[in-house]
């Protein structure tokens, strides 16, 4: 297999894009990364779109996309792993290039969630899981279903809704100083709890928004990165587990499973011990779709012991200057959440935090050039952890 | 340009314009309607077991492994036709919610508890909560699994029950 390289990256504008088009959004982070990278169209030898659709129009997207991007005649594919993939796209154009199959690839994410009403949006997001034996006649909600986790968390560790809110606080305050944020506004303790309940315990701002918005990677192998950039920045890992997909199923509804698997994995692989990563990571990214999802992915990935990762966010030790920083884009809380977009987004951002090209007040401090994203797809049926390095 | 020059603009075609932007969109002329058919052939003791108020699961003779959902197939043991058996009528509540923003197709129920209870056998079951008091619910207590007529529709489901 081959070393793979982050060649260029784009991001849209997230929020409610009703200025634009499915396929004008798409173009807009395929645009910045063609010209981020220097690569032309032609170049490409593989393309891996992720787009969950539904509840926008184009129900088989990759081909407009491509015409409408000068993309043809492309090989190309669509991946779905539900809010995992954004990810699953990348490992798609990952796997191309680590073959041998292409020497550069380019994985889009794109959503846009606002062709459908609210309702609708709720529903099909709903539908991920088990339909049958738990959407059919129980209507659990994405929310009420971490919601089931939330309040078990709560239960067996004495987490308060105010640790959870504290999440919102800080993806809300980094939120503030990314331009390609949906929610450019600082919140405080209060606003939070004062938000109605949505599915109990959680509440309307422990809940990422319905978001439009695309983003885009462009993968190389070694020696043709080395032709575009001198700084290239390095996929050591992108690792996948899946888990099931009732939730009834599960062990227990503390943790996630499919998320400690693919920890274990790309970790492995990119040689971080498993004890303390948070001792090799300089920033991460996290699946915080709703705030309880942050506090047990500090849990599940190392960054805290079972039971802890709550205490994480009530002594804000992920903020800059503590133990890890987490979502500094804002994270699915206050950045957005388009669904197939998230796991490309992380990459980008990451990219972004590495070669230090962020706004200052959200930049990580890099010394040992490593940063993590953590997509989860539905309430972890799909689980892909990252590993990104300025070091091959 | 005016509000007004604006809707004349569109004039006779079907685009609304955005609240907030005050930008086009075109609003779809073509309205589909989706509704699935599931088969349960293989599954249908299930079914018939719900009107007896009985709740079943299935267990694999050889691996004795239980499954809820009910499924014919041990994909451990590759073998089909496994053995129905009955989820015993006392549980215990592992954790809930209460949805308050419900899906589109939901949207004509009062707010409902959602849980998830475990029983012998190692069986947990997703569901509905049954209960006058929402401030008595406690994770860890006791819950009966019944089978009760879903109204308005009015067809027989499993819920729980304290
Ligand atoms: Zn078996």
């Amino acid at each position: 297999m081959r070393d793979v390289a982050i060649l260029g990256i784009g991001h849209s504008k997230f929020g409610k894009r009703t200025d634009v088009n499915f396929l004008e959004l798409g173009w807009e982070a395929i645009k910045e990364a063609l010209e981020d990278s220097g690569v032309s169209q032609e170049k490409i030898d593989f393309v891996a779109v992720s787009n969950f659709g539904l509840w926008s129009s184009e129900p088989s997207p990759v081909a407009p996309l491509l015409e409408y991007a000068g993309l043809n005649p492309t090989e190309a594919i669509r991946v779905e792993a539900a809010c995992a993939s954004g990810s699953a796209a990348v490992k798609a154009a990952y796997m191309a290039v680590a073959s041998g199959s292409a020497d550069i690839a380019l994985a889009l994410g794109i959503e846009k969630m606002h062709e459908s009403g609210t309702g609708d949006v709720v529903e099909l997001l709903a539908r991920i899981g088990n339909y049958f034996w738990e959407f059919e006649n129980f209507g659990p909600t994405f929310v009420g279903y971490y919601a089931l986790y939330a309040n078990r968390y709560m239960h067996d560790f004495g987490a308060r809704e105010e640790d959870l809110a504290k999440i919102a606080v800080k993806n809300h305050y980094y939120g503030f100083y990314n331009p390609k944020a949906q929610f450019r506004k600082k919140i405080t303790l209060e606003d939070v709890m004062s938000s109605p309940y949505i599915a109990w315990p959680l509440k309307l701002y422990d809940c990422s928004p319905i978001t439009d918005g695309s983003a885009a990677v462009i993968l190389a192998s070694e020696d043709i990165a080395k032709k575009y950039t001198d700084s290239p920045v390095w996929i050591k890992a992108i690792e996948g587990a899946t888990a099931t997909s009732n939730l009834s199923k599960r062990e227990n509804f503390i943790s996630i499973p499919s998320a400690i698997e693919a920890a274990k994995r790309a970790y492995k692989k990119a040689k971080i011990d498993l004890e303390k990563p948070y001792k090799y990571i300089d920033v991460a990214e996290v699946h915080d779709c709703f705030t309880i999802a942050e506090i047990i992915a500090y849990e599940d990935l190392g960054f805290a012991k079972r039971g802890e990762g709550f205490k994480l966010a009530r002594e804000e030790q992920t903020y800059i200057g503590g133990s890890i920083p987490v979502n500094l884009s804002g994270g699915l809380k206050s950045k957005g959440h388009p669904i197939a977009t998230t796991g490309v987004s992380m990459i980008v951002e990451l990219t972004k935090q590495l070669l230090q090209r962020v706004e200052p007040e959200r930049q990580a401090p890099i010394n040992n050039g490593l940063a993590l994203a953590h997509n989860v797809g539905g309430t972890g049926h799909y689980v892909f952890v990252s590993i990104l390095s300025l070091e091959k | 340009m005016s509000e007004d020059k604006k809707r004349n603009d569109y004039e006779n075609l079907p685009i609304i314009l955005d609240k907030k932007l005050g930008v086009p969109i075109w609003s779809d002329v073509r309205e589909l309607k989706l509704k699935y058919k599931m088969p349960l052939g293989k599954i249908k003791g299930f079914f018939t077991a719900l009107s007896e108020e009985k709740i079943l699961a299935t267990r694999c003779p050889k691996c004795e492994r239980t499954f809820f959902p009910p499924q014919v197939d041990c994909p451990y043991c590759r073998i089909n036709d496994l053995d129905w058996i009955e989820v015993p009528k006392e549980g215990i509540l592992e954790t809930y919610t209460i949805i308050t923003i419900k899906p589109t197709t939901f949207q004509h129920y009062e707010d409902y508890v959602l849980a998830i209870a475990s029983f012998e056998n190692n069986v947990k079951i997703l569901t509905w909560l049954k209960i006058d008091d929402k401030d008595k619910i406690k994770i860890g207590m006791k819950v009966k699994l019944t089978v009760s007529k879903r109204l308005p529709e009015g067809y027989y489901i499993y819920e729980l029950t304290p």
